[in-house]
């Protein structure tokens, strides 16, 4: 088979494959791509302008370097020959000015999307936020709702359209919270607390993971995020209630203990119990019972 | 204290699982058929003399290079036990070992990849091709040098014995993060294990990063100023730069992480004040600059290959140098962007991110350059030649998803995911693997006198470039799919296993590109006579290294010509320079054989061993030990011979009649 062939073969197939591929992913819940958040939503916008951008380089040296490979074979007596040519000034300033220009405007994106998408900073709305603290376990994830007095294991469910303030922590080795489709993730570690503000824009069930490996019971390691509305949302919160045990800080260390599993549970929770989570770590010889002294 | 040895002859166990008993076997297996071999052979006086003792960096090199490859094996196995159970273990399959298995395997593969497989070949390379190139007869501590290699050794050698002794490695992933790594999650001698096979491997870096920069600012050739160097040797003198500043805070890193687990110190806990982000911090700190100590020598390598098989100079030369210190410099100042998901401040974050962007600029110029010097050039397609194409079309990719993660809300959704995974392998392998490969094919018939088969080289290329694809362009799709890495299990709803199928097919082509390596290596070996390279000079190089003959005698050079140009070589072939018959010959000195570098590496390994399990006396004993040999060494000034003039000329003599 000639090199000619060859070439128009390997170019055809890889053309083959990446159709079926995108056809094969149309299919499919591409997570990061397929976001239901104002977070998750800039954060794509984001990553697709990043890579456009890059494109509009990376192509061109592509093509560039299949070209000058391809004239200038050995066999190709025709092209040009100037062995003894090493150094141009001006198209060497060309190369460091051309991705320095790119690398600028992205630097760009860069400093302003740091600022805008901190995650610890609060979303700005007309709507009082839902606050939520995540626990990571070994190897669960509960969920403390403060202001409600409940919790729930291995299920975080929170309304549309409204912030949601997770403040995060691990009773654990570091983990990281990740709700893909809402939003990216942030490390969870004992006795620290981490924050992350997201909101959902589309009613539904999210996966949410842990994403940073945290012993033998990781990859079991995660939970439904259900986003509903606020008649739903009320409704889940009044059966939480109802369909309560209690977890208190002697109840808890029981749940703490190291364990796989994704079945959902509801919990009245004790106040206080998540400092109490934190000041664990902080003051590790004093008993359970008292919490105030947890200020870091 | 002599009772707790058959504690440790307890641990000796057989693996409860098919695979860690195959490779059980293989550990066995292997070390008796080399005694084997050995003994019938009768070549124990052989190795003893000429490799075990050895100073001679070219052999220094081969060790190195053998036993990256060796290891090499181990870490592909590794890779194909964790595609194999990320194929299968889907909702309640469980595959085809345990959670706690996996991520020891995973540990592992990574730990022996990057330590064992990617330093080995490197400084392997770098002892082949440095002295040579720079027209020197040694490395400037040739004691040293050995000393380095045999602790790389026992480095290796404490991973595989893990397999044996206890039976379990870290399952903490490649760089072991706290609170995981501690004693209080990690109990065992699994994060022992891989703690002090890097400190010691650790260890023997530092001491080569030292001497190869000593090596190139003292020992050139006359008339080679720093601006007339190859360029390969100026990305070694960039990336032993980096060795010499990032080495010590991993050493110091590992130090804290072994107080904390042996004497219940509090660096790095969750609890009594200890600070793990404190370790994250600090192992970034030398692991960012370290992916640049590996890729900057295959940068250089592509300068070298790029312009010979172009049979035109390289272009860009200043620009490239530049390029160079750039990136060490760069390189120091983007470790954050490893964990931009740990919660720092946004100011951080983009600052961070905005550097490591910036380290695009120098690698983009690099690319350009090479392909400046193919144009108007007269170009062979051999294998290291492929090697580079291969390097452009990967390493670019990754380079640009690269670009991307270092965008910290871009990062926030690609952290810890696949898409994380197949970046770094499109560097180290595409990058990384891809240049050292070219090395080794490029620079084989200078260290043995042969060349390598080029079809079965070109076979091992597309084997390699295909299966990296196969391999690794799902895991980018899998990780926008939302794929964390590391996972032993995962739901069948999610409709990730075909991805994970056709990944596991690509490693598989992956080793069969290994396969025809082995294949080539053995062929060539068999037809060396078909192949043997009488002029010592192949490929028609442009460096001081082709002007001797393959392999070169153990002084390298009979003669020191005066070198005045870039391509030094070359321009004695164009008459332009000095020619090596123009010089009388002299008396040369050269080192003497010691043994002493084997027995600083042997008595490390039993010291580390001995405190993996606490066995104090054995611990204390052997770094006596290893202590006593440096003072020994250090008291005997009968390290050299010389060789007189006539015998020199004798030598070069018969060599140029065969």
């Amino acid at each position: 088979m000639s090199t000619k062939y060859k070439v128009i073969l390997a170019i055809s197939g890889t053309v083959g494959i990446s159709i079926a591929a995108v056809y094969w992913l149309m299919g499919k819940n591409v997570a990061i791509l397929n976001s239901k958040g104002t977070i998750a939503d800039e954060q794509r916008d984001i990553i697709v302008f990043t890579t456009v951008l890059m494109l509009v380089i990376v192509l061109p040296v592509f093509a560039l370097t299949a070209f000058v490979a391809w004239r200038y074979r050995e066999g190709n007596s025709r092209a040009k020959y100037s062995p003894d040519w090493d150094h141009n000034r001006a198209i060497e300033l060309l190369w460091w000015t051309l991705p320095l220009v790119i690398i600028s405007i992205l630097s760009v994106v860069a400093w302003r999307s740091s600022h805008d998408l901190d995650p610890f900073k609060p979303l700005s709305s007309t709507k009082e936020p839902v606050n939520i603290q995540a626990v990571a376990l070994q190897w669960r994830w509960l969920f403390i709702y403060p202001d409600a007095g409940i919790a729930s294991l291995n299920e975080v469910s929170f309304p549309i359209d409204r912030p949601i303030n997770f403040s995060i922590t691990a009773d654990s080795p570091m983990n990281s919270f990740w709700i893909p489709q809402l939003g990216g993730q942030i490390y969870a570690m004992p006795g620290m607390t981490t924050k992350l503000h997201l909101q959902a824009s589309e009613a539904g069930k999210y996966r949410g993971t842990s994403a940073n490996i945290s012993g033998s019971g990781f990859s079991r390691m995660t939970f439904e995020a259900n986003a509903m509305s606020e008649d739903q949302f009320d409704e889940w919160t009044l059966t939480a209630v109802e369909s309560a045990q209690s977890l208190n800080f002697e109840s808890y260390d029981e749940l703490a203990k190291p364990a796989i599993g994704q079945d959902v549970e509801y919990f009245q929770s004790s106040e206080g119990l998540y400092t109490h989570i934190i000041a664990k770590y902080v003051l590790p010889h004093q008993n359970g019972s008292s919490h105030e002294g947890a200020s870091h | 204290m002599f009772g707790q040895i058959p504690s440790v002859i307890s641990h000796l166990s057989l693996g409860h699982d098919p695979f860690t008993i195959g490779a059980q076997v293989m550990i066995f297996g292997g070390v008796l058929a080399v005694v084997l071999l050995l003994t019938i052979f009768r070549r124990w006086k052989w190795l003893w003399r000429e490799w075990l003792t050895t100073v001679d960096p070219k052999k220094i090199g081969v060790m190195y290079i053998l036993v990256a490859l060796i290891m090499l094996l181990r870490g592909g196995a590794d890779a194909m036990m964790m595609r194999i159970q990320q194929a299968l273990s889907v909702g309640d399959s469980t595959g085809i070992i345990s959670a706690d298995t996996f991520q020891q395997v995973f540990s592992a593969h990574g730990t022996i990849m990057i330590f064992f497989v990617a330093m080995g070949l490197m400084f392997g390379l770098i002892n082949w091709v440095v002295p040579l190139q720079i027209g020197a007869r040694d490395v400037a501590f040739p004691f040293l040098n050995a000393t380095s290699f045999w602790l790389f050794a026992a480095g290796a050698a404490l991973i595989n014995i893990s397999l044996v002794v206890g039976e379990q490695f870290s399952a903490a992933g490649w760089l072991a993060y706290p609170p995981l790594s501690e004693l209080a999650y990690s109990p065992g001698v699994g994060v022992d294990y891989w703690i002090w096979a890097l400190q010691v491997a650790g260890i023997g870096s530092l001491l080569a990063g030292i001497n190869f920069v000593v090596t190139i600012l003292r020992m050139r050739r006359p008339g080679m100023n720093l601006m007339k160097m190859p360029m390969f040797t100026w990305s070694v003198l960039g990336a032993m730069t980096l060795v010499i500043f990032a080495f010590p805070i991993l050493t110091a890193t590992l130090s804290m992480l072994a107080l904390d687990r042996t004497l219940g110190m509090h660096f790095f806990t969750a609890d009594f004040g200890g600070n793990p982000m404190m370790y994250v911090n600090l192992i970034w700190a030398w692991g960012h600059p370290e992916v640049y100590i590996l890729i900057l020598p295959a940068f250089g390598i592509f300068s070298e290959v790029v312009s010979t098989f172009s049979r035109k100079r390289l272009f860009g030369y200043t620009s490239m140098v530049w390029a160079i210190w750039a990136i060490v410099f760069l390189s120091f100042i983007v470790w954050l962007h490893h964990f931009f998901t740990m919660g720092a401040g946004a100011d951080v974050n983009a600052f961070f991110g905005i550097m490591t962007m910036v380290i695009a600029v120098p690698t983009g110029v690099k690319i350009f350059n090479w392909l400046f010097t193919m144009y108007r050039g007269r170009i062979r397609f051999t294998t290291p030649m492929l090697w580079f194409l291969g390097f452009i079309v990967i390493f670019t990719v990754g380079g640009m998803a690269g670009v991307l993660m270092s965008v910290p809300p871009a990062d926030f959704q690609l952290h810890n995911s696949l898409f994380l995974v197949a970046h770094f392998h499109s560097m180290v392998i595409g990058g990384v693997l891809f240049g050292f490969w070219a090395g080794i094919t490029y620079w084989f018939p200078k260290i043995f006198g042969f060349k390598l088969n080029e079809r079965l080289g070109r076979y091992a290329f597309w084997s390699w470039l295909v299966g990296f694809l196969l391999a690794f362009v799902p895991l980018y799709i899998l990780g926008l799919m939302g794929a964390t890495r590391r996972l032993d299990n995962y739901d069948a709803s999610l409709g990730w296993q075909q991805l994970f199928i056709v990944a596991g097919v690509g490693v598989a082509i992956i080793g069969v590109g290994i396969g025809f390596m082995a294949l080539q290596l053995i062929y060539s070996i068999w037809k060396r006579h078909e192949n043997r390279d009488t002029t010592g000079d192949p490929w028609g190089g442009r460096t001081l290294e082709w002007s001797v003959p393959s392999p070169p005698p153990e002084y390298n050079f009979a003669k020191i010509t005066e070198a005045n140009d870039r391509d030094a070589w070359w321009a004695i072939k164009q008459g332009k320079a000095q020619k090596p018959e123009d010089l009388p010959y002299t008396s040369i000195k050269v080192p003497k054989n010691t043994p002493y570098g084997l027995f600083i590496g042997g008595f490390s390994f039993l010291s580390a061993f001995g405190v993996i399990w606490h066995y104090w006396w054995l611990a204390g004993a052997a770094i006596l030990a290893a202590a006593i040999c440096f003072v020994i060494r250090s008291m005997d000034d009968d390290t050299e011979r010389t060789l007189s003039a006539k015998h020199v000329e004798k030598l070069e003599t018969e060599r140029a009649a065969p």
